[in-house]
This record gives C-alpha cells, structure tokens and sequence, in this order.
C-alpha cells in the first residue's frame, strides 16, 4: 500500500514533465541542402556600442561586419583590396585619395557620399565625443587640434572632400600602410540621418544604426538578448548567400556551447576552454580552428636591475619549454612562439629570436648564473583571465631548470596589473596579450616597443629601434617597409624586452544547420559565405 | 494591525537608506580603476577617460567625495532615476528589461517549492518514519548537498543536450516551457528546506495538546489537519518563503548565467565584473526594497496567521 504510494508521487512530476515535452518539441526536419531564405544565429557577448568610432570589442565589430562594408578588406595572404573604395591610391604616402564605387546606398535610401566618411571620421576623432576608437585617426593631419576638453577645432583639417565620390586624406607624416588601416571598423562610413545636427550624434542612432553594408536592422537592438539583421536588397557588392543573421546575445559561453550541441544556435564564436578537450569529440568535424592574431608572452620590467641584463632574459627564456605548455595545458588550442609578430601579417618570419627560443636547460642554467640573474623570480598575471595554470607551469619549469624560486601572483584584474607595472612597482615578469588592430608588422611593434609607445610597459626604450620603425611607417612601398620592420623585429630578438610564447587560434564550433562558417583575423565569422542548411 | 504595518513601513525607510549607504560605500572601496576595467585587455585612451571621469564624478575621491557622490545618487534616485551605467544605458531601462524574466523565473521556482516541498513536507509530517518520509529525507539531503554551481550545468547537460527534454538555454523572451528546467533547478534547493521545515512543524504541532483535544472532540483526521494543524504549521514555512522570494530574485546569478536569462541576476554579475559602479548599486538598491518588500508581506501574513503577534 505506502509503496504504491509511493509509486504514484513519483510518477507525477514524470507524467507532467512528458506531457510538456510533448507539447514543446514541435516538428523540425530536414533535407540537408542550401537555403538562401533562412536566417543564422550566431552567439556574441553584449556588445558595447554600436557606433563605428565607438566599436573596439569584437562582438560589436561582428554586429557592425553585417552591416557595414569596409572601404577595404583583406585577401588570403591579407593584404588590403577594395571593398566600398573604388581606389585608395597615394604618390608620396601622406596625401591618400579614396574614390569611392557608384551605387552603395544606405539602408535608409541614402546615397553613399565622400561627406559621410568626413562626417563619420570627425565625429571619432573630436574628443568630447569620447568615442574608444578615436585613437584611430591621430595619423590624420589635424588631430592634435581636435584634442583636449575644448578642443581648438571641431574637424580634422587632414580630411577634403573632392566631389560625390572622391575625398583626400592627409596625414601629418608619411605612412605606407594607411590602406590597410582603413579595413577597421572605425572607418565606416555614417549616413546623414545619424547626426541631428553636424557633428551631434542623434538619440536612437545607435539602437538601429543604418549602414551601407549587405545586411539591414531588423527591429531595434534588444540589449542583452539580440541584434537581428537581414539582406539588404539593394547592396551592390557580393550577396550575403543567408536571408538574415540573429546575434543571439550570451552571457557566458558554457550556456552557448550547450545551445549548439542542442542545435539551438548555429555559431559559436570561442569553445569555453572547460569544453576544449572534449569538443573535438561532440561536434566532430564542426569544430574548427583558424589562426588568430593574438600574442601571448612574458613581459619584463627592463627598468629593474635585476632584469636588465638581456641574458638574464635570455636564460629564463631558454629554461621554458614551450612546446609541452601549448600542448599539455592548452590542448593545441594555441601555437607556440617564437616571433615577435604573428604568423598572419605579411613579413612574418618563423623563429626570429632563434636560440632564446630552443628549449635547452642546461645552458640556459649556466647562462643564467654567469649574468647573475636574481635568486627569486616573480610571475604576475591576472587572476580573472584563466592564466593561472600555465603561470604555474612555467615557474615550475623555472625551478626545475634555473634552480631559482618562482611564484606566481595573481592581481585581480588586468587594469590593475598594468597600473601596478605603470607605477614601476616590482611585480616581476608579468603576462601581456597583443591583438592585432590591422594586419601590419608595425602594429606588433611600434606601439609596444618603441620608446614612446602607448603600450610601451617594460620601459625599452632602443634609439635604432625607434628609428627603424619610423622608418618602416614612412617607407615608399610595403616591401620596402617590411624590412625595415624586420631589421626593427631582429633587435628585439637581441634585447629581449618580452619572451614570445604562444600565438592565438581561433576555436569555433557551428551547428549541423550550417555549413561554410569561417573565421576571419578580427574574430568575426564571414557572414557572406556562411550558409543555412535545411 | 494598521499601526503594526505602519511601524514596519516606518522602518523600512530606515533599512533603505542604510543599506543603499553600506553598498555605496562598499562598491566605493572596491573600485579600482572602473575605466580601465570597462575596456578590459584593450587601452583607454585619455579623451575616453577624461569623458567617463567627468560624467561619473570619478575624479572625487577620499571621505568627502564620497559623500558627494551618494548624496548625488540619493538625490537622482528620490527623483526615479538611476542613473546610467558605465556603457551609457540607463539603468532603468535595463532592470525595466530584466525584471519580468526574473519574476517569472522566481515565481516558477516558488510554485515547484510550495507544490512538492511544502506538500510533501505535510505528508511527510503526517507520515513520520514511513517509506515516503524517509526517502524524501535522503532525497532533500542530496539536493541540499550539491550546489547550484554543479546542479545547473548538470541539468542543462542531462536534460538539455543530452535527452533533449527541454531547451538547453532559455534566452530573453522565453515561454513557460523554457523556463521550467531553469524554475525547478532555482526552485530545487529551498524546496529541501521548505520541506524539512515543513516535516518538522507538522509532527511537532501533531503532538500538540489542542490536536489532541480535537481529535478526543471527535473531529474527523482531515479537518484536525488541515484546519488546525496547517494554519500553526505553516508560520515558519511562510516566513522562510518570504525571505526566500528575496533570495530567489538576486539568488539567480548561477542559474541565470547557465541557461542564458538576461534577468537581475545576469545583469548584477556583469556589474560586478566590469567594477560598474552605477549599475551594480543601482540593482542592489531596487533588490533592497525587494527584501524589505517580501519582509514587510511576511510580517503581515505572520499577524493573520498567529493573532497574538499584532497586538504586540
């Protein structure tokens, strides 16, 4: 009697849960072939804004990609070509002309002109927009006076327009890369009906923000939830082979990861590292890799004694094995380093600080005693970046190998890492990641080694160094420029301000409704080749 | 009964102001550098500081900025207005966006605890030392012994991906269905609790003397239960319910998290993770008059339930 019960009180909740499940999954099957009228969903986190010149994280630039055409976009080998420019072309590298093709028209019906790239350009550059990419336009001729809290100029004197469809771009100094800088997001352009008044940004714009690009706003941006987007008819570049992307808005990736495995969503940016061992396993061949432009490596503070003899840093660079870091704590989910820039710029070259970078203990040992390297190593790192493990790694192997004691601290934040090192406080070695903002050697170095660059934290400063990269930016050709950039990168490789150690991989992981889902260098999936399966 | 809930309401002002003060005071302290925490890995550059460092007030620092600053919190906040988080959304719209999700989820998680935990408490009660009592004793030791850190995901794997008996995430706008495997993980471990205490009041007060003297007045098992048991029962049981609405609101930071509900919950850990300031105070202070909300409906519904309280 109490077991039947007994029975019964368990068999209710079941009863209720199946009869739920009866009513919620609701037919879906499936052919298999492409269909151009389905739309994709694709996880971003919350994006921060939605204004080209305010847009510098990647789950903004994604919802950006959809709707705007870049002046130039990258090829395989990523060197620029002409996406919206019709040319962008220059005879001495400071004064660029962009001509612009015929037809692109804004989603509102807008006719793409010159005046909305000026427009857009001021308003990043003006500096109580407070816009985040505004540093983006300090090459252009008439920055300085856009500056400060009142600024003596409302626009950028580097910047006319010529007619409709042709505007010049003067720079204060020569720079044999402008083009491929002009692929960001920050360089999209802004039609008239965003400004309320020249050079105000109007209330609302950023909700819907209309762009010239081959996807439109469906609806406003619902925060915290989804941005969605579809076809543009009347866009005149390469179709869009989808009918529409919905950027379903995550805050973590464990609950997207769980979401695609179920066939919920069809893109998932990055795997969460928790899932990496096993991912390989649950979605098959829809999990990728691409590489990315991220850099991993061991900084030191060069303005301390201790560490400022290159040998020293040399010997602690040549006691870390690597290779067996990458493998047994990342999963292959990165590549070791042993360059100064990443493999996807042009004028990479493998392995450019040569024996620092082989892994050989014993000499590395008797190195590091002869410079008389200190006796206790300190690795500081952000605790809420996941770093600990392969910090721990990496003093172990410093024990082991140099016969020195190491720890590793944790700071809780990256912010107040980098406001520890920039009030030269001793934190020891300390991590440092470096994403790219355009594909160009000069990127990985000028702003981080040279004397004054803005993320120049170890305090190296090399006068040749400085000089080599400035001659690299004012170069006539790219190819001239490389190798100036590549005599720039063999001087690191001799002083060693920082220790390479593993370059970024993308790793993604799509639906079985989807095919053709690739990742581009800026983190963000090819929404013109994605495809829908059904 | 009016004196008594005015005396509360009185009180509740008091309670207001003084946490509002402390969590202010708290975020004040433990606040780095918010700028550069907003931009995460990436530089700021000084006109992006110099714009938020003006708009926040973040140049005010020691005792008297302080004061400064919450006294112009309290005074945007008398007006309605929260104010504007770091990323320049009003905080207002954002908790206008997340409440009703949140709502909706804790009240979910409440119907599953006062269908089975408080149902089969009384049964459990009723029923001492049977079958049924004792196994949903092991069963609510086990719920009580895994967190919700563990629990969620498992779910979400097991019955989510795995079995596919319910959406693995819920998202922003979802139906009831959506959020059941959510409600009922939320709802899972105050059921153990109510449940227990529920048990525990009703064998109590079964041994009471007025049960006692019902049942030798001859009245029917159902009515001494129901009528006379329940009502005396059940003051512990509301009152840790009432305090658990509360808990269930901001208590949703894991669950929310795991199954992708951009409520309170969600919003509150992003806060706490970007150091924003304005929104995290912004949320805590709504979360406050929650508590003494639900505290308030407790203290009232204890007075109906037990006379001798109201004319204390």
């Amino acid at each position: 009697m109490r077991v039947r019960r007994l029975a019964a009180w368990t068999a209710l909740p079941l009863a209720v849960t199946l009869g739920l499940v009866a009513c919620g999954s609701g037919g879906d099957g499936g052919s298999g072939e492409s269909n151009p009228d389905a739309a994709v969903r694709i996880e971003i986190a919350e994006p921060q804004h939605l204004v080209p010149t305010n847009t510098n994280e990647t789950s903004g630039s994604q919802v950006l990609a959809a709707l705007f055409s870049p002046l130039v976009d990258y090829d395989e080998a990523n060197k620029p070509y002409e996406m919206a420019a019709e040319s962008v072309t220059s005879e001495d590298n400071t004064t660029w002309t962009v001509k612009l093709k015929d037809g692109y028209t804004f989603h509102n019906g807008e006719k793409v002109t010159a005046d909305n790239y000026v427009d857009a350009w001021n308003y990043g550059a003006y500096a109580p927009n407070g816009q985040n990419s505004s540093y983006f336009f300090e090459k252009i001729a008439g920055y300085e006076d856009v500056q400060g809290e009142t600024p003596k100029a409302k626009t950028l004197s580097g910047l006319k327009k010529v007619d409709d469809l042709t505007f010049t771009v003067t720079l204060s100094q020569p720079y044999s890369e402008f083009k491929t800088m002009l692929g960001y997001t920050a360089f999209y352009p802004m039609p008239k009906a965003a400004f309320s008044a020249p050079g105000v940004l109007a209330e609302g714009y950023e909700q819907a923000p209309v762009g010239q690009g081959p996807f439109k706003m469906k609806g406003t941006w619902q925060h915290d939830a989804k941005v969605e987007v579809e076809k543009y008819d009347a866009f005149p570049g390469e179709k869009p082979k989808v009918a529409g992307v919905e950027f379903r808005i995550y805050q973590q990736p464990t609950a997207a990861y769980a979401d695609v495995l179920s066939d919920n969503l069809d893109v998932i940016k990055t795997v969460p590292t928790e899932n990496l061992s096993t991912a390989g396993t649950d979605l098959g061949d829809r999990f990728k890799q691409s590489s990315a432009s991220s850099l991993q490596v061991l900084a030191f503070p060069t303005f301390q004694k201790e560490f400022s003899n290159p040998d020293v840093r040399k010997a602690i660079s040549m006691a870390i094995d690597r290779d067996e870091i990458t493998k047994s704590i990342f999963k292959d989910s990165q590549q070791p380093a042993r360059s100064f820039v990443s493999p996807v710029v042009a004028g990479y070259r493998d392995n450019t600080i040569g024996e620092a970078g082989e892994f050989d203990p014993a000499k590395a040992k008797s190195l590091y005693q002869a410079a008389g390297g200190p006796a206790r190593i300190e690795l500081s790192y952000n605790g809420d970046g996941g770093h600990k493990d392969w910090i721990d790694a990496t003093c172990n192997q410093l024990k082991t190998n140099l016969g020195v004691d190491c720890v590793g601290t944790a700071e809780p934040k990256f912010a107040d890492l980098l406001t520890k090192v920039k009030a030269k406080q001793p934190v020891g070695l300390f991590r440092m990641g470096w994403v790219m903002d355009y594909p160009s050697m000069e990127n990985y170095l000028g702003p981080l080694y040279s004397s004054n660059g803005s993320s120049n934290y170890y305090g190296y400063s090399n006068p040749e160094f400085d000089k080599l990269v400035a001659e690299g930016t004012s170069a006539a050709s790219e190819e001239e420029a490389v190798k100036k950039y590549q005599a720039a990168e063999d001087l690191l490789a001799e002083d060693l301000p920082v220790i390479p150690l593993r370059y970024g991989q993308n790793n993604f992981g799509h639906s079985t409704k989807v095919t053709n889902v690739e990742m581009d260098l800026f983190d963000r999936i090819d929404l013109l080749k994605i495809e829908a399966v059904k | 009964m009016f004196r008594f809930v005015l005396r509360r309401l009185l009180q509740m002002v008091l309670a207001f102001f003084g946490t509002t003060l402390i969590v202010y005071a708290l975020m004040f302290a433990g606040q780095g550098d918010p700028i550069q925490a907003l931009a995460g890995e990436r530089p700021v550059t000084a006109a992006q500081r110099a714009y938020l460092t003006e708009k926040f007030h973040l140049d005010r620092t020691g005792v008297g900025g302080f004061f400064y600053r919450y006294f112009d919190y309290l005074k945007n906040l008398l007006q309605g207005d929260l104010g504007q988080s770091l990323t320049g959304r009003s905080i207002g719209d954002i908790l206008a966006a997340a409440w009703p999700v949140t709502v909706k989820l804790a009240l979910i998680a409440m119907a599953v605890t006062i269908l089975f935990g408080v149902t089969a408490g009384v049964l459990a009660g009723i029923r001492r030392a049977s079958i049924f009592d004792n196994s949903t004793l092991l069963l609510t030791l086990l719920v009580l012994g895994i967190p919700t850190i563990v629990l969620a995901p498992l779910a979400q794997y097991l019955l989510g991906v795995k079995w596919q008996l319910f959406p693995a995430t819920a998202g922003a706008d979802p139906d009831l269905y959506a959020l059941l495997l959510p409600g009922i993980v939320l709802g899972s471990l105050s059921l153990a609790t109510a449940l227990r205490l529920t048990r525990t009041s009703v064998a109590e007060n079964l041994r009471a003397d007025y049960v006692r003297t019902a049942r030798s007045k001859g009245l029917v098992k159902r009515r001494i239960v129901s009528v006379h048991v329940l009502r005396n029962s059940l003051i512990p049981v509301v009152t840790f319910l009432g305090v658990e609405l509360g808990n269930l609101m901001s208590g949703a930071i894991i669950t929310e998290g795991v199954f992708n509900i951009p409520g309170v919950g969600f919003n509150l850990f992003r806060g706490i993770r970007t150091e924003d300031g304005p929104l995290v105070v912004g949320i805590v202070s709504v979360l406050v008059v929650v508590y003494l909300v639900s505290n308030l409906v407790v203290d009232v519904l204890y007075a109906v339930l037990d006379p001798r309280i109201r004319y204390e």
